[in-house]
């Protein structure tokens, strides 16, 4: 047993920081430490650095033009670039329909839609939920009907996240009603300029514009865009979410956040006094700093595990979101009644106008209502409760 | 970067967790308790034939040279058993304290003794009204002639009542509340001056009050330098935490699985209770707790070696927080769940219970650690 990194991982550690350091541009690491808007241009445009690099898929294996690097590797890879200040890769290309191609899919899919995810100009969006279908996916009602060489679908898809920057979008469909839940589902990859595709806002608790809902209307789609085997949809989702869940406890993350917020609290006064003097308030973050300890080194436990992550990965979905949130309401609280105003415009590059207190605050309580989502979605704690008392202790 | 055990640490894990399981049983240990002796000598004996009670000694003093981690796998599986012997007093703490700050002929005297199995230490060093403070220390040390002589009280002294020689912290200059003008000493425990009253615990260990009256010790008993005792003392007591944390875990494994266990038998309104939901997600929560407390005892115990004394501090500190939280959820909820058997003298789970309770107690609880890693961010500030 050994939680020293090796003179390799190390080595690796220099270059990816010696990287970040030349190559990530100043005006988007700083926008997304302070916790402000980044434009789609920026998003794509670290992207196109990362790919000239030739870190574009940091998970992904060598041969669809990833890294091919080691979960250790890529969890150091992913500490850096968020502790540099790096915009977050986009999930839904990178992270979950690339490898459900990659493993599923057709060498024509391969070859249609991996290069446009990796170099940024392809967005995906994410067709799973659907009103009345949360957490129990399964009972999904979208339906796919074959006519000749094409499915038409119908319904709606919810909690589409970016849907509105979104060029393909991936759905679990229900092509067979005449089975179990489970067993009737198909994988389309739909073009969301497809006719009879409608994406419509969703205003979120915080003001912002993130999630859409998605409406399909007699939408064609060929039936070669289908992922595998017609009504195995399920396996290919669950599969998905299994991705999913690791990446859930967000450590590289919440590490940099972890950083800025003590940075604020030594900004943020509290009667003449920075706040992190206050003890009341320096114990609270005390006690965070140590949990977020303990889930690095639950997560490094789970990566090196020669057997590979199990069921006990709910355990970093839980913990991970119960520490997200809880460094986003801290971050809230330093600031005090400046998070009271809700400056919407401040957020965006070259704003110029009055500010209610510090930049800390422009985001603050904004950030912390959007971070309520973090424990209901990809299986919600309560779901991940019940993964862990059926799966892990067999109840 | 790996968390995998040698071989030789696997095997070793094994026959002990065997050892322990066969011949350690529970009526066995409420036998050893109800004795009053506070150690068993087939047992100790059985544990210094196993090689542990050298385990973290040098080579050439018979010992085997380890470190944290197997003082971890060994705390560990004694927490699984509730073993009550005089592990932590005389081998992590004593023992660790001679190995890490004694001269050679210290070493020599006492390192063999312990491995052997012959000779039982413990630490007297907290005193009433210091709480947690170990640079709290009004015990005085007055030279003389003959070396020094030492008056005051120790209080806390685990397994002082069994020791026969004892590891006394007292002042030899500063005020006190100082870290400079500490100083450690070997005191025989029948040394004329002496006076031991031994207690029972609440979870079947020994604990004592120890008075020093006039008690006479000469120079060579100064285990290394004069007045500079206080980093020798910090790190052995960082190294008994790292051993309780390992313990904890230990404990709340047990825990867990006696729950899982209970529930899954106990049938009410027809059906097993660990049907229900909410006792689920009871038990879902216990286990994420023994799970977090696993990564920090393995954090506490690759940290508990380390002479950076900032960063095994953090890590020690943390590891106690957050395995004192966990050890109390899991100790409650798993008695909870018993219902009301759990409350009863028969079912291991309060046994458990009890142990982990008064782990809280020791070295130092929630508060303490919390306020040592809180005021910690202020230090690194400036």
């Amino acid at each position: 047993m050994d939680l020293n990194y090796t003179s390799e991982q190390e080595a690796f550690r220099q270059e990816v920081r010696q990287f970040l350091q030349d190559q990530l541009p100043d005006d988007i690491s700083e926008r997304t430490q302070k916790r402000l808007r980044l434009t789609k241009d920026m998003i794509v445009r670290w992207q196109q650095i990362l790919h000239k690099q030739g870190w574009g898929a940091s998970t992904w294996p060598k041969e669809f033009g990833g890294t091919g690097w080691s979960e250790v590797e890529q969890l150091i890879f992913e500490e850096e670039c968020a502790l540099a200040g790096a915009p977050r890769q986009l999930d839904f290309g990178l992270r979950m329909v690339a490898p459900v191609i990659m493993k599923f899919g057709s060498q024509e899919q391969k070859g249609q839609h991996l290069p446009g995810i990796l170099d940024g100009s392809v967005w995906w969006s994410q067709g799973y939920s659907e009103p009345g279908a949360g957490s129990d996916l399964a009972s999904l009602r979208t339906t796919a009907e074959r006519e000749g060489d094409h499915y038409i679908v119908n319904g709606q898809k919810t909690w589409t996240t970016l849907g509105q920057y979104g060029d393909w979008i991936f759905c679990l469909v229900r092509t067979n009603k005449e089975v179990k839940a489970q067993e009737g589902i198909s994988f389309l990859l739909i073009d969301m300029k497809t006719p009879g595709i409608d994406v419509k806002p969703i205003i979120m608790l915080d003001g912002e514009h993130e999630i859409n809902d998605v409406f399909f209307d007699n939408v064609k789609v060929p039936v070669e865009n289908r992922v595998g085997e017609e009504d195995k949809g399920w396996t290919y989702a669950k599969y998905l979410l299994g991705h999913e869940r690791t990446g859930l406890a967000n450590v590289g993350q919440w590490k940099a956040m972890m950083r800025r917020l003590k940075e604020i609290a030594r900004q943020e006064q509290d009667d003449g006094h920075a706040i992190i003097e206050n003890p009341r308030f320096r114990d609270r973050l005390a006690q965070l700093d140590a949990e977020l300890r303990a889930l690095e080194v639950t997560v490094l436990r789970v990566l090196t595990n020669s057997s590979g992550p199990g069921p006990e990965a709910s355990i970093l979905k839980i913990r991970g979101t119960e520490i997200g949130q809880r460094l986003f309401e801290l971050a809230m609280e330093a600031t005090g009644q400046d998070a009271l105003a809700h400056i919407p415009d401040a957020l965006e590059p070259d704003y110029d106008g009055p500010l209610a207190g510090s930049m800390n605050a422009t985001p603050a309580a904004g950030d912390y209502f959007n971070m309520r989502k973090l424990s209901i979605f990809g299986g919600s704690n309560e779901i991940q409760r019940n993964i862990i008392s059926k799966l892990v202790l067999g109840l | 970067m790996n968390f995998e055990l040698t071989e030789e640490q696997q095997m070793l894990q094994d026959s002990l967790r065997r050892f322990l399981a066969n011949e350690y049983t529970f009526e066995k240990r409420r036998k050893i308790i109800e004795s009053g002796q506070g150690t068993d000598a087939g047992t100790w004996q059985a544990l210094a034939e196993m090689g542990l009670l050298a385990f973290t000694f040098p080579e050439e003093y018979d010992g085997l040279g380890g470190n944290g981690i197997d003082t971890m796998l060994v705390m560990e599986s004694f927490g699984r058993a509730l073993v009550t012997e005089p592990y932590l007093a005389t081998v992590v703490l004593a023992g660790g304290l001679v190995r890490d700050a004694g001269s050679d002929a210290q070493k020599q005297a006492i390192l063999p003794a312990i491995a052997s199995g012959e000779k039982l230490m413990a630490l007297a060093t907290y005193e009433h009204g210091a709480r947690y403070s170990l640079a709290h220390i009004n015990t005085q040390a007055k030279n003389n002639s003959g070396g020094y002589e030492l008056n005051g009280t120790k209080t806390a002294v685990i397994h002082g009542g069994q020791a026969s020689q004892l590891i006394v912290s007292a002042r030899t200059s500063g005020d006190t509340r100082s870290e400079d003008g500490i100083t450690l000493f070997l005191v025989d425990a029948n040394a004329s001056g002496v006076s031991i009253t031994d207690f029972a615990t609440h979870d079947g260990f020994r604990t004592a009050e120890i008075n020093l009256n006039d008690v006479q010790v000469t120079a060579d008993a100064v285990i290394g330098k004069a007045d500079q005792g206080f980093a020798a003392l910090e790190k052995a007591i960082d190294q008994g935490i790292a051993a309780l944390c390992a313990e904890a875990v230990g404990a709340m494994d047990a825990m867990m699985e006696a729950t899982l266990e209970y529930t899954q038998t106990r049938k009410q309104f027809g059906t097993p209770i660990s049907r229900f939901q909410v006792l689920q997600h009871s038990m879902a929560d216990m286990f994420i707790q023994a799970q977090q407390g696993r990564s920090m005892s393995i954090l506490a115990a690759d940290s508990a070696d380390s002479d950076d004394r900032d960063a095994r501090r953090e890590s020690i500190s943390q590891a106690k927080l957050l395995i004192n939280q966990g050890a109390r959820e899991v100790g409650q909820s798993g008695v909870q769940l018993h219902g009301g058997m759990g409350v009863t003298d028969e079912m291991w789970a309060a046994h458990l219970f009890k142990r982990l309770t008064m782990i809280n107690l020791l070295f130092g609880d929630a508060d303490h650690h919390l306020s040592k890693v809180s005021d910690a961010l202020l230090t690194k500030m400036a």
